[in-house]
């Protein structure tokens, strides 16, 4: 077990934060901590980061509790923050190497070298960080984290505020590191932690409201299934078909039709009913719901 | 730590800020001794360092808040504060490696004043016509003044994430502990010892005792203190702040 959770509370004054959340991530997961803005997933990485250390419940890392062994956690994990913080008048190199210097490694020149290559800096190492573009930052914030090959990455919304093709970049990055590391990172994107991590742990005001397989969680939410028509003229008749819902007009001689979903497919049977109407039928298509919508269910419900 | 005073004495270089400060603090120095005629030695009958002594902590005043002005407020502002806590460092090894550099900075500057010993040692009639131990002493009480006023500027530089606001509340409290007390002690309400035990809060009081060159256990025991109490009050905040 790499990361445990248990009935983890935050208070900030009135504010309750967390209000008692529960989860456990094993070695070598990469996990998507998913939330819109205030769900309480920067507060959750806090703590786990070690940088606060007042809260309720139990944190632990590699089994070793987050506020009674800070020093040692510290060393295991390695932690972006939220809006990548960065001393904007260092050099990108000066940087890594006084980073390298506080986790006392050996061979500091050899390390640093190593993670600049792999996190893509070569050509702007010698270059002051402020100088740089948003994404390039982004990666000398993961070399940050990354320096003393940590076993475990926290990351607070690494991709956020990025352009499309640093985006791109930047995920691309994180699932190569992650190939050998566990990672936790956040983000308020669906599609995003889709293109990641296969799982996700979804939190709303601060309560979990669901952790599962993407695969999974997409199933067991969606317990409709659409079907969009259209016609060739208006269809004013009970309509009656098996699982059939609601049907809701909405012009053009379109409707969409709301199933009760089982493992039958109610397609055959729309096109018999229309056409012994003497209808004829220019349209049928399924809507395939996405993540967005599981999504929206979750956080809105 | 180390790693940190590395970070602050090259961010101090790398910046300029330490040239300024090296710089001001010289040139204010020796305007003030040699040039202007109200202080200048060279209109004093005595060879001897008074000027330096009288003039430089009232040049600290203001050049060691602003020194410090950013070694906090700039962490918090820009969020640096973060990464620093969540590397394997305790609280006392960041504020002790921020403390020893900017130590380490006021030292490079007061350094270069031994220059005007060795002038006036030569100025002396006879040559060498001046007290060594008051001049040790003296700088001895230099230093330790330097080292309380960084630790209130530490303390003023948590408090705000804006660096002027740090600078002012550093300078303030620098004022207060060292004249502060002083001129409350003679408002004419404090007597039969209270006057007394108000000006031994003070600076002013131990670094004249320091100054006249016999060093005495109870004055070293001030000036640890109040570091300490400063950075002890640093520290209680920085782990209260960042759990809000
Ligand atoms: N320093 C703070 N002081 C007071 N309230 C805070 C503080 N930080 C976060 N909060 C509140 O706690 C809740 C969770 O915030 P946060 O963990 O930052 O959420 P997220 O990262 O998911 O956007 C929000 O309602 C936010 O307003
Ligand atoms: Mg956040």
């Amino acid at each position: 077990m790499s990361i445990l959770v248990k009935n983890l509370e935050k208070r900030y004054g009135e504010q309750k934060a967390l209000a008692g959340i529960n989860f456990s991530i094993d070695s070598g997961e990469i996990v998507g901590l998913l939330g819109p803005n205030g769900a309480g997933k920067t507060t959750t990485m806090k703590i786990l980061s070690g940088f606060m250390d007042v809260y309720d419940g139990e944190a632990s890392i590699n089994g070793l509790d987050v506020h009674k062994s800070p020093l040692e956690i510290k060393q295991l994990i390695g932690y972006l923050p939220e809006h990548n913080p960065l001393y904007l008048d260092m050099y990108v190199r000066e940087y890594l190497t006084f980073i390298a210097s506080i986790y006392r490694l050996d061979k500091v020149k050899e390390r640093v070298s190593n993670i600049i290559d792999l996190t893509g800096l070569k050509a702007e190492q010698h270059k002051l960080i402020k100088a740089l573009s948003k994404g390039y930052r982004q990666r000398v914030g993961l070399a940050q984290a990354l320096i003393h090959d940590p076993e475990i990455l926290i990351l607070d919304e690494p991709t956020t505020g990025l352009d499309p093709n640093q985006l791109v970049e930047i995920r691309q990055l994180i699932k190569n590191i992650g190939a050998e590391k566990t990672i936790v990172f956040s983000s308020h994107i669906m599609q995003e932690v889709q293109a990641i991590c296969d799982r996700v742990i979804i939190l709303n005001r601060g309560v979990l409201v669901a952790d599962d397989k993407i695969d999974y969680l997409d199933q067991a939410l969606n317990k409709q299934r659409e079907i969009l028509l259209e016609l060739d003229k208006s269809l004013e008749v009970d309509w009656v078909l098996h699982d059939l819902q609601e049907v809701i007009p909405i012009g053009n001689h379109q409707y969409r039709l709301i199933f009760n979903k089982t493992d039958k497919d109610p397609r055959p049977e729309i096109f018999d009913f229309i056409v012994e109407r003497q209808c004829k039928l220019l349209q049928m298509v399924e809507r395939k719901s996405t993540m967005e919508d599981v999504f929206q269910k979750m956080t809105l419900g | 730590m180390w790693a940190i005073f590395v970070k602050e004495v090259n961010g101090f270089f790398s910046t300029l800020t330490g040239y300024v400060v090296v710089g001001v603090f010289l040139t204010l120095l020796g305007l003030i001794m040699w040039v202007f005629p109200d202080y200048s030695i060279l209109d004093y009958n005595y060879a001897s360092l008074d000027q330096l002594f009288t003039v430089a902590p009232i040049i600290f005043l203001f050049l060691i808040p602003a020194i410090c002005m950013r070694s906090f407020s700039e962490e918090k502002q820009s969020g640096t504060i973060e990464i620093l806590f969540t590397k394997p460092l305790t609280e006392w090894q960041i504020i002790l490696g921020k403390y020893a550099g900017a130590l380490f900075l006021v030292f490079i500057a007061i350094l270069p004043t031994v220059i005007y010993y060795y002038t006036i040692w030569h100025l002396g009639a006879p040559q060498g016509n001046i007290d060594r131990g008051e001049v040790i002493g003296s700088y001895i009480g230099l230093f330790f003044l330097a080292a309380i006023f960084i630790a209130i500027s530490l303390y003023a530089s948590v408090l705000s994430n804006n660096q002027i606001v740090a600078f002012l509340i550093g300078a303030l409290l620098c004022f207060l502990v060292y004249y502060g007390f002083y001129f409350i002690s003679t408002i004419p309400v404090f007597f039969g010892g209270v006057d007394d035990l108000l000006q031994k809060i003070g600076i002013d009081y131990h670094y004249r005792s320091i100054s006249n060159g016999a060093i005495d256990s109870r004055d070293v025991l001030y000036f640890l203190s109040a570091v300490f109490i400063f950075l002890f009050m640093t520290h209680q905040y920085l782990r209260q702040n960042r759990n809000q």
